[in-house]
């Protein structure tokens, strides 16, 4: 599915310093039923965000207007469990176009990738510096350059260099995604499937 | 060059090396369920794309479907239209459909290698990170998003990094009561619910070597929960036995040639692991979980660990005690419980309620306990009824429900309600997993036959030996 081209990312961010986020409270199960990929920005965080009754809980971060922006920072080990796509979508739906922790569960880092939705890999202590900055200033900019493969902290210059493969920042860059990339080589795999064994 | 079970897998399977990027994977066998397949169905439309092998491809219904009378409609209209999208989508591209009502319709990772599409050498993947439950045949299995089961209907590959190499050595034997989900809970404790993120694990060494396909199964499941992608462990006798004979194994030449390959399928003696542990198999004690990731597991007769004794941060672990209802160097002993559930692709094998029965046999249901036994699949159901142990559940109150992964994450109508404590055989603790603010502690069978006859977390060890002695 088409998704927006990342370059460069300048945004204030939504601070959420809990670790071992798992997808099943970035979106329960039982907000898995549809059977298309719509709406899902609703239920992010539902239940840390609302009551049973459905009322915003006043103190998650969500419902906090003091927060906002298109960058989402995350404890050590974000997105830990099941495979489901619709935790990312659920980020992307929201607004959030970036994702920064210290530290990534695979699934959901390559699920991101592959739907427009830059995880951005810092060190412990960065990550610490992002939080005080937000806590003492909520409208703290960040930039997250992905040309450059940087994330800065804009009213102090601090900055952080992060990894992604030439391959994926190709493809985010430019909006591609992998299915293309793999129809344009069916017939070398088609001939690489005649020889395996099953 | 000296290579490890998993690299004479992977690079069987490379078509391309992307430079500066991925490897193209070539997936043999590709499991769907309802949940995370139709968007694919639908991006394959959108794109004018179609199936390229849809004899690769399976379907079997699972995470929505009804536990108890799976003969009449399905009441929950999102839950039905999942389950047509999925056979409309099926029967659209040629694929097998084992649809509720089917006779071969169960939990995806439970009905796979039972009807043979797993096999040892080959690479699986499913949208459903417990597909790293296939390892156990010394295959390449684990989970995907969305896209990439997309990737794979269109093009039998993935994009994949290879992953960095971890091995875990089991030595000895196991103790009494102790079962493979103790294994692997003792193992995820060890090295936290992210030790193994970017690893992909093979388990060796005695305990592994002796242990069944469905213990194996258990333990690959379950590497998820510390971060793997995925486990596996080498295919020998046991493997090949279980593969034997069933409907989708290679049968007469086909299968001579299948093991000339299987056969060569082990961890050269002098290859490298980015990491390796050794852990002895004796100092295994029946696990419970305390908390709200499976990394958060101790031995039953042990206390919840103090903040400072854990890794990770404070705040994180006092907001999942304060979930729980826990405190710190409490015994887990005497809890009480209010839900038992048997079942799930980690424990929903002949073996578990093999294992539960032993324990509740002669015994009665606790009155405060609401127990769900959910076999895996059919087969499973079959089993239970041929080999006496559904007399043995119905002489202590227990009902048998219908294979589905039911409470495992609540899709479906088997909740548990805010609050409540559920003694789970499945894989995670997560909060809300089991329901809205239900409270889940992981353990083995044994942990919740013994907790489904007592009404509280129990040792199992206690009640075997009642048993012995009786």
């Amino acid at each position: 599915m088409a998704y927006d081209k990342f370059n460069i990312l300048t945004s204030t961010a939504v601070p959420l310093p809990i670790e071992n986020v798992d997808t099943d409270q970035i979106i329960p199960a039982r907000f898995l039923k549809a059977t298309e990929r719509v709406g899902f920005g609703d239920n992010l965080f539902r239940d840390w965000r609302y009551n049973p009754d459905n009322t915003p809980k006043a103190d998650f971060v969500l419902n906090d207007p003091t927060y906002s922006g298109k960058i989402l920072v995350g404890g050590k080990n974000f997105g830990s469990g099941s495979s489901r796509e619709h935790a990312a979508w659920a980020v992307y739906d929201y607004g959030f176009r970036c994702v920064v922790s210290s530290f990534f569960a695979d699934i959901f880092k390559n699920n991101c990738l592959n739907i427009g939705v830059l995880p951005v890999q810092v060190s412990a202590e960065f990550l610490q510096k992002i939080y005080a900055a937000i806590f003492a200033d909520p409208s703290t900019q960040l930039e997250v350059n992905l040309p450059e493969q940087t994330i800065t902290l804009l009213p102090t210059g601090e900055k952080e260099s992060f990894d992604i493969s030439v391959y994926k920042k190709d493809n985010m860059m430019n909006g591609f995604d992998d299915i293309d990339y793999l129809q344009n080589m069916k017939a070398e795999i088609q001939e690489f499937a005649t020889q395996l064994p099953l | 060059m000296s290579k490890t079970l998993f690299d004479k897998v992977w690079d069987k399977h490379v078509v391309r090396k992307i430079e500066g990027g991925p490897d193209v994977l070539f997936i043999d066998r590709h499991l769907i369920h309802e949940v995370t397949s139709p968007v694919a169905f639908l991006g394959l439309k959108s794109r004018g794309a179609t199936v390229l092998y849809p004899n690769r491809t399976f379907a079997t219904a699972d995470h929505n479907t009804p536990t108890i009378n799976q003969h009449l409609p399905v009441s929950d209209p999102l839950s039905a239209n999942q389950l047509k999208a999925l056979e409309t989508n099926s029967a659209e591209y040629g694929i097998s459909h084992w649809g509720l009502g089917h006779q071969k319709n169960g939990i995806v990772h439970v009905v796979g290698p039972e009807y043979g599409i797993t096999q040892p050498g080959s690479t699986i993947v499913c949208g459903d990170s417990h597909t790293s439950t296939h390892g156990a045949f010394g295959a390449i299995a684990f989970g995907i998003g969305t896209s990439e089961v997309e990737m794979v209907l269109a093009a039998q590959c993935i994009m994949q990094q290879k992953p960095k190499s971890m091995r875990i050595n089991i030595t000895g034997s196991l103790g009494y009561g102790v079962t493979p989900k103790d294994v692997a809970l003792f193992i995820i404790s060890k090295l936290t619910t992210s030790g193994a993120t970017g690893y992909f694990v093979e388990y060796a060494g005695e305990v592994f070597e002796k242990m069944t396909m469905e213990g194996r199964m258990t333990v690959c499941n379950l590497s998820i929960e510390m971060g793997a992608r995925g486990g596996m462990i080498a295919p020998d006798q046991t493997t090949y036995d279980y593969v034997q004979g069933r409907e989708f194994s290679p049968k007469g030449e086909a299968w001579d040639k299948a093991m000339a390959y299987w056969q060569t399928l082990k961890t050269d003696a002098d290859a490298a692991f980015d990491k390796e542990y050794t852990f002895d198999g004796s100092e295994i004690e029946p696990m419970i979980t305390y908390g709200t990731n499976p990394g958060m597991g101790m031995g039953i007769s042990n206390a919840i660990p103090d903040a400072e004794q854990v890794e990770g941060g404070v705040a994180t672990y006092e907001k999942s005690l304060n979930y729980m209802g826990f405190h710190e160097g409490e015994s887990m002993i005497g809890k009480p419980v209010d839900y038992v559930f048997v079942g799930s692709c980690t424990n929903g094998r002949i073996e578990d309620f093999r294992a539960f029965a032993s324990v509740v046999k002669g015994k009665k249901k606790a009155d405060n306990v609401t127990a769900w036994l959910v076999p895996g699949s059919h087969i499973v159901e079959a089993q239970i009824k041929e080999e006496g142990i559904l007399d043995i559940l119905t002489e202590a109150g227990f009902t048998l429900r219908q294979p589905g992964c039911s409470a495992c994450l609540a899709m479906n109508d088997d909740k548990v309600p805010a609050g409540k404590y559920a003694v789970s055989t499945s894989n995670r603790n997560f909060e809300g997993r089991q329901g809205p603010g239900a409270r889940t502690m992981l353990a083995s069978p044994l942990v919740a036959a013994a907790a489904a006859v007592t009404g509280k977390v129990t040792d199992p060890r206690t009640l075997l030996q009642e048993t012995v002695e009786a």
